[in-house]
C-alpha cells in the first residue's frame, strides 16, 4: 500500500554523536546518539519510533528538524538534503516541518500570552501581516485545536496540561506544516486527556493531511495512531515494519522483549503471565558493545553477534530488521 | 492561510499593529506595579526626591559653597533645617545639590553596568562553547583587576567629571550581573519554548529579547537595584580619595567621609546623608521589587 505512495523524507544513514565533558586537557567523550538510522517517510503516513529512555528517538526526531546539526548522513525532504542547507536557506524548510513536545509546562514561555505564543511562527514568516489578522489567526487555530478563542489573552500557567498541550499543537500549526515530529506528546499528560489530544491529532491529520513522526515508548498507544513502527535501541533502528505486521510477527528480540512487556489490564492475565523484563541494562551510548548492540542482553546471542554488527535489510517485504538469525 | 497572509501587503497598518500590542501589554504591567504600593510609594519618593534635588539652585536655602564661620557645627535649628557643617555651610542645601550628583551617578552607572552585563552574560550563556569561555574568562580579568588602584591611575589621567565616574563605575561593576545573567540562561535556554522558536527559523536575537532575558528579569533587576548602592558608595570612596568629584562641589559621598571624624559629637552631619543614600536605595529596591511582580504574569 505504501509503495505507490510519495516519499516526503528519505533519511540515510543519519548520526548524531554529542561530545561531552572534556577540558584544557582531557579529552571529551563522544556520546553516539544516533548512529546511523535509514528510513523512509511517506506522505499523509504515522510513523512510530519506540524504544526506551535514552536510545536517542527524541534525538533522531530533532536531527531530522535540523535543530541538532547532523554528524553524518542525509535527510531528504522532497528529495533535498537539508543537512547541507544554510540557516537561511532552511528558514523557508522550517514552515514545512514542525514539533510537538513533550513537557506541556517548559514548552510554552510563561510571559507570553497564548496568543503571542500561536501568532509568533507568523511574525517570524509573514511580518507583513498585521497584529489583528494575528489575532483573529490565532483564534481560528484555536477553535482548531477545540479551544475557546478568547484564551488569546490568557497566560500559559492558567491552564491544565492537556490545554497547553493543545496550545502547543496549535502554535506547530500556525505555519500550515506537513510534516511533525511528535516528541513523547501524551506521555506527559493523564490517560484521559491523552485520548483527547490523540483523537485532536488523527483528526488534525486526515483534514491538514499531515505526516506524523510520532516519538513515544507506550506501545498501545503507538499501535493505535501508527501505520508504521520503528523500533530503536541504543541508537539504531532495529526493526521497522507495517504495525500488524510487527506487532503481530515481531523478528528482532529486542522487539519481542518489547511486546511481552506491554502490560495487560486483566489481573486473572496478568497473574498467569508475569512480564520477563530484559535482563541486564542498557550499554552506554558512550563505549557501545562491538558487534550487535543488543548482544549483551540477548537470550539468543551467538558469537558472531558479539563480533560482528547486523545489517539493517528488508526480511520480508516492508519489513526491515536488523539480526543476524532472521 | 496562505491567501490571508498575501492579501496583507499594508505594512504601515501592520506595524501600528505592532504598537498597539507592546502598548496593550506594558498596560498589564503598568496596572499590576500600581497595585504594588510599596513600589509606588518608593517611586513618588524618589521623583520628589529628585525634582527637588534638581531644583535646588531655587529652593536651597543658602547657596552650597557659602562658608559661614560664625555658625560652624551648629545642631539642626529653624535657620539650618539639617544644622551646618565644619564650615558653617547649610547641609540641607549641601545634600539637595550633593544628591544632583550622587542619584544620577548612582542610577546611570548602575544602568550602565547592567547593560553591559546582561549583553556580555547573555551572549556568553546564550551562545555557549568557545563563545562562552572568551567571554568568561574576561570577566574573570575583570574581576581580578583590583578595582580602586585602576580607577586612581584611569583618574588621574582623565578629568574626573561626573560623566567620567559614571564610565568608570558603570564599566568596572558589570562582572557580577554577567555572572548571573550567564548563570540563568544557561538553565532558561534549555527550556522547550526555545527549542520551538529555533523550531520555527526564529533568529538568535529574537529567541534571546524574545524568550530568554523576559524569563530571567529577576537576576537582572536584583543586580541592577544592588547596583545603585554600589555606585553611590563607590563614589563616595572615590571622592574620599580625592578621586571623585572634588570639593567645594558635595555628593552624599563625600559629605559622608566628611563627617567621619565628628560622628559622635556632631552626628546629623553623618545621619542625613547616610539617610539619604538609604532612602534611595531602599527606594530602588522597592521599585526592583514591584517591577518583577508587575512583569510576572504568575503574579
Amino acid at each position: 500500500m505504501l509503495d505507490n505512495q510519495k516519499k516526503l523524507l528519505e533519511i540515510k544513514g543519519l548520526k548524531k554523536h554529542f561530545s561531552v565533558g572534556g577540558g584544557l586537557f582531557n579529552k571529551p567523550s563522544l556520546v553516539q546518539a544516533v548512529n546511523g538510522i535509514d528510513f523512509d517517510m511517506y506522505h499523509g503516513e504515522t510513523l512510530g519510533l519506540v524504544g526506551e529512555s535514552g536510545c536517542g528517538k527524541s534525538t533522531a526526531g530533532r536531527t531530522i528538524l535540523q535543530l541538532y546539526k547532523p554528524t553524518a548522513g542525509e535527510i531528504l525532504y522532497d528529495g533535498v538534503d537539508i543537512a547541507k542547507l544554510s540557516r537561511e536557506e532552511m528558514v523557508a524548510y522550517r514552515k514545512k516541518m514542525q514539533i510537538i513536545f513533550q513537557d506541556p509546562y517548559s514548552s510554552l514561555n510563561p510571559r507570553l500570552t497564548v496568543g503571542s505564543i500561536i501568532s509568533e511562527p507568523l511574525s517570524i514568516h509573514h511580518p507583513e501581516m498585521s497584529k489583528q489578522d494575528r489575532i483573529d489567526f490565532s483564534k481560528e487555530l484555536l477553535m482548531k485545536v477545540n479551544l475557546d478563542p478568547s484564551f488569546v489573552n490568557r497566560y500559559p500557567h492558567e491552564f491544565s496540561g492537556g490545554q497547553r498541550q493543545r496550545i502547543g499543537i496549535a502554535r506547530a500549526l500556525a505555519v500550515d506544516p506537513e510534516f511533525i515530529v511528535c516528541d513523547e506528546p501524551i506521555s506527559a499528560l493523564d490517560v484521559s486527556v491523552q485520548a483527547q489530544v490523540v483523537t485532536l491529532m488523527e483528526d488534525l491529520q486526515a483534514k491538514m493531511n499531515l505526516t506524523y513522526l510520532f516519538i513515544a515508548h507506550d506501545l498501545s498507544m503507538v499501535r493505535h495512531i501508527s501505520n508504521r513502527v520503528a523500533v530503536m535501541y541504543l541508537g539504531k533502528i532495529v526493526e521497522l515494519a507495517d504495525r500488524d505486521e510487527i506487532y503481530e510477527h515481531p523478528l528482532h528480540p529486542y522487539t519481542k522483549a518489547l511486546l511481552k512487556a506491554i502490560p495487560v489490564p486483566d489481573p486473572v492475565y496478568a497473574e498467569s503471565h508475569p512480564i520477563q523484563p530484559l535482563e541486564g541494562e542498557v550499554p552506554s551510548p558512550i563505549n557501545p558493545p562491538k558487534g550487535c548492540y543488543f548482544s549483551p542482553r540477548c537470550p539468543y546471542a551467538k558469537p558472531i553477534c558479539l563480533e560482528e554488527a547486523p545489517v539493517y535489510e528488508e526480511k520480508a517485504p516492508n519489513h526491515f530488521c536488523a539480526c543476524h538469525f532472521v | 492561510m496562505n491567501e490571508t497572509v498575501t492579501d496583507v501587503q499594508d505594512i504601515s497598518l501592520a506595524a501600528e499593529g505592532i504598537g498597539v500590542q507592546l502598548r496593550s501589554n506594558a498596560k498589564i504591567t503598568w496596572e499590576k506595579f500600581l497595585q504594588h504600593k510599596l513600589a509606588v510609594i518608593s517611586s513618588l519618593f524618589l521623583i520628589l526626591l529628585v525634582a527637588l534635588c534638581f531644583l535646588a539652585p531655587l529652593i536651597a536655602p543658602y547657596e552650597f559653597d557659602a562658608i559661614d564661620l560664625m555658625n560652624i557645627r551648629k545642631a539642626p535649628s529653624l535657620a539650618h533645617l539639617l544644622g551646618t557643617d565644619a564650615l558653617g555651610r547649610d547641609l540641607l542645601t549641601r545634600l539637595l545639590y550633593g544628591g544632583r550628583i550622587s542619584i544620577t551617578i548612582g542610577l546611570t552607572a548602575a544602568l550602565l553596568g547592567t547593560v553591559v552585563g546582561t549583553m556580555i552574560g547573555s551572549i556568553a550563556g546564550y551562545f555557549g562553547h568557545w563563545v562562552d569561555n572568551l567571554l568568561m574568562r574576561l570577566t574573570d580579568l575583570a574581576y581580578s583587576i583590583p578595582t580602586l588602584p585602576l580607577i586612581i591611575v584611569i583618574s588621574s589621567y582623565t578629568d574626573t567629571q561626573a560623566l567620567g565616574i559614571v564610565l568608570i563605575i558603570g564599566l568596572f561593576s558589570w562582572m557580577q550581573t554577567a555572572r548571573v545573567v550567564r548563570g540563568a540562561i544557561l538553565s532558561v535556554k534549555e527550556n522547550e519554548y526555545v527549542t520551538a522558536a529555533r523550531a520555527l527559523g526564529a533568529k538568535d536575537r529574537l529567541i534571546i529579547i524574545r524568550h530568554v532575558l523576559p524569563n530571567i528579569s529577576n537576576s537582572i533587576i536584583v543586580g541592577a537595584t544592588l547596583g545603585v548602592g554600589n555606585a553611590i558608595i563607590t563614589e563616595s570612596s572615590l571622592s574620599f580619595l580625592g578621586l571623585g568629584v572634588s570639593p567645594p562641589t558635595p555628593t552624599w559621598g563625600n559629605m559622608l567621609m566628611d563627617s567621619q571624624a565628628t560622628m559622635s559629637s556632631q552626628p546629623w552631619l553623618t545621619i542625613f546623608p547616610g539617610m539619604a543614600i538609604l532612602l534611595t536605595v531602599l527606594c530602588v529596591n522597592f521599585i526592583g521589587d514591584g517591577l518583577q511582580d508587575a512583569l510576572d504574569p504568575t503574579i
